[in-house]
């Protein structure tokens, strides 16, 4: 089989000790080898096995779940990396969007990523739960991963929202006192959850703060855990939803 | 069921002291077992595979438009400065629209808890379990029943002159009613809309309106939250 060169690095790699030490097993060429490679792997092993064939089918999910996850790592990685060049203070927050744009090489190909991925990724959240819910994937046994998405989709829009702020610029100044002032609508408890969540009365340095800290640490992380449970929680249902009325034309 | 269990379980916490086990074997099959529909693939490398492509066409994808479009970027921010309007993002103009016809507690509180209320309770009120149309069975009763809801709704939306979510609920109520009335052989959009269940109705419903107010808030709302043409 080894004929190519990348084979063959590949077949040498296999037989070192580190490689060995790392993988614990051999090329993933018989079931038992494949099965390892997915619940061997701490990545991977929240996911099933085995799945249905007909679950692969494009129709079954259009990728929109898988769209969502990996909208989410591009704004993780790109986020980072903004990160580097920003500073949650008023007047230099918006001076950093003007280095990116001038100054960072690359920089505004880097905002327009992670800006474009933030707007795609809510649209495919929104698509992905709708076709759940017509497919019927909210149905038993799934009824907690759809909460778990409900969770998710949340998530989803405080994280997109969270980050309008961030540039500090007319545009965002006011799209979050539009909906902040909504917030103090809620009887009773409005006044306080909207000093809460702006550290103070009016949306300046300390909101700006409070936004960033949740942008960027406390709602991915919930993201993160979500995601994880939503996989996971796929797994332990049986596998995705296929129905067998559905299924048999095609 | 009132006399004591005659058995303990789970006292001793040494895996080799205390071996016993005790297995319940009940009813309920498993999630899995009772799933299991066609043949089953190794999801190394098939799963794998696919998702790999997957992300390499959304990164392609998008990186190909990042290098087009540019990400907005306005003066800075200035609180003394309103602009007007003063819009939301996209995802919240929804709303937003709302806000323009409802109380503030209506359309900024109640409205948005409601949605999503009734998307986490979706699962457990047993919707659609069986997908049965809306209308295969006791049409007697629950034509008047969707008439009356229907009704209702629109009168209270009237109330409030709520015409951007009039326009998308007079439609969905249409093709529902109108489907009551359609008879087999009329072509497949009528075969089709026959066999909806409710919960496909209502959600349809809701995806329209959510849809309508959200372009609506988008491109048609101007100063003043006034109707403007994008294309003037
Ligand atoms: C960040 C957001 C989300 C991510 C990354 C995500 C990811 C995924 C993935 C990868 C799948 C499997 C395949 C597929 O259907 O594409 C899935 C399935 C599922 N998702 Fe999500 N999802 C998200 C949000 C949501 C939301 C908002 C809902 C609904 C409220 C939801 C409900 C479900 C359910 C019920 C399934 C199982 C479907 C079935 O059994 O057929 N998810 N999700």
């Amino acid at each position: 089989m080894a004929t190519t060169w990348t084979q063959q690095t590949l077949n040498h790699l296999r037989r070192t000790r580190a490689w060995k030490s790392i993988f614990r097993r051999g090329p993933a060429r018989t079931n038992r080898t494949r099965s390892l490679a997915i619940f061997g792997n701490i990545f991977l092993h929240v996911l099933p096995v085995k799945v249905r064939e007909k679950s692969l089918r494009l129709r079954a999910t259009y990728y929109l779940g898988s769209f969502s996850f990996f909208l989410f790592v591009v704004l993780t990685v790109t986020g980072v990396l903004l990160m580097f060049y920003y500073h949650p203070a008023v007047p230099e927050a918006y001076r950093d969007m003007k280095d990116l744009r001038f100054v960072v090489a690359n920089g505004v190909f880097l905002r327009n990523l992670h800006r474009l991925a933030a707007q795609v990724m809510v649209a495919a959240v929104f698509w992905h739960m709708f076709h759940v819910f017509f497919r019927g994937g909210y149905k038993p046994p799934h009824e907690f991963n759809w909460v778990v998405g409900v969770g998710l989709l949340l998530v989803t829009l405080f994280l997109s929202y969270t980050g309008y702020l961030l540039p500090w610029d007319q545009l965002a100044f006011w799209a979050i006192t539009v909906g902040t002032n909504i917030i103090s609508y809620v009887p009773i408890l409005g006044h306080p959850i909207r000093f809460l969540l702006l550290g103070g009365n009016i949306i300046g340095e300390n909101a700006l703060l409070r936004f960033y800290v949740l942008h960027c640490v406390i709602l991915p992380l919930a993201a993160v855990i979500l995601i994880a449970v939503h996989f996971w929680r796929i797994q332990k249902d049986g596998g995705l939803t296929v129905r067998e009325d559905h299924e048999r034309k095609g | 069921m009132s006399e004591k269990a005659k058995y303990e379980a789970g006292f001793g916490s040494d895996a080799l002291k205390d071996p016993q086990r005790i297995v319940f074997i009940t009813k309920k099959t498993s999630a899995k077992v009772k799933g299991d529909v066609g043949r089953q693939v190794m999801s190394f490398p098939h799963v794998i595979l696919r998702e790999a492509i997957a992300f390499q066409v959304l990164t392609i994808v998008l990186v190909a438009i990042a290098l087009f479009w540019d990400a907005p970027l306005e003066q800075l921010a200035n609180p003394l400065l309103t602009p007007n309007p003063a819009k939301a993002p996209w995802y919240f103009l929804g709303l937003q629209e709302l806000l323009h016809y409802f109380p503030p507690v209506v359309g900024g509180v109640l409205i948005p808890t409601l949605v999503v209320v009734a998307l986490i309770v979706i699962p457990y009120f047993n919707v659609n379990i069986e997908g049965a149309p809306l209308w295969a069975a006791r049409r007697g009763r629950r034509f008047p029943l969707v008439v009356g809801t229907v009704v209702a709704l629109l009168a209270i939306l009237v109330a409030y002159q709520a015409w951007t979510v009039i326009a998308p609920t007079v439609l969905v109520a249409g093709g529902v009613l109108l489907s009551n009335f359609l008879s087999p052989g009329q072509g497949r959009l009528a075969d089709f809309l026959r066999a909806r269940p409710l919960p496909w109705w209502v959600m349809t419903w809701f995806i329209a309106v959510a849809l309508t107010l959200t372009i609506v808030g988008t491109f048609f709302r101007g100063p003043g939250w006034s109707w403007i043409w994008p294309w003037r």
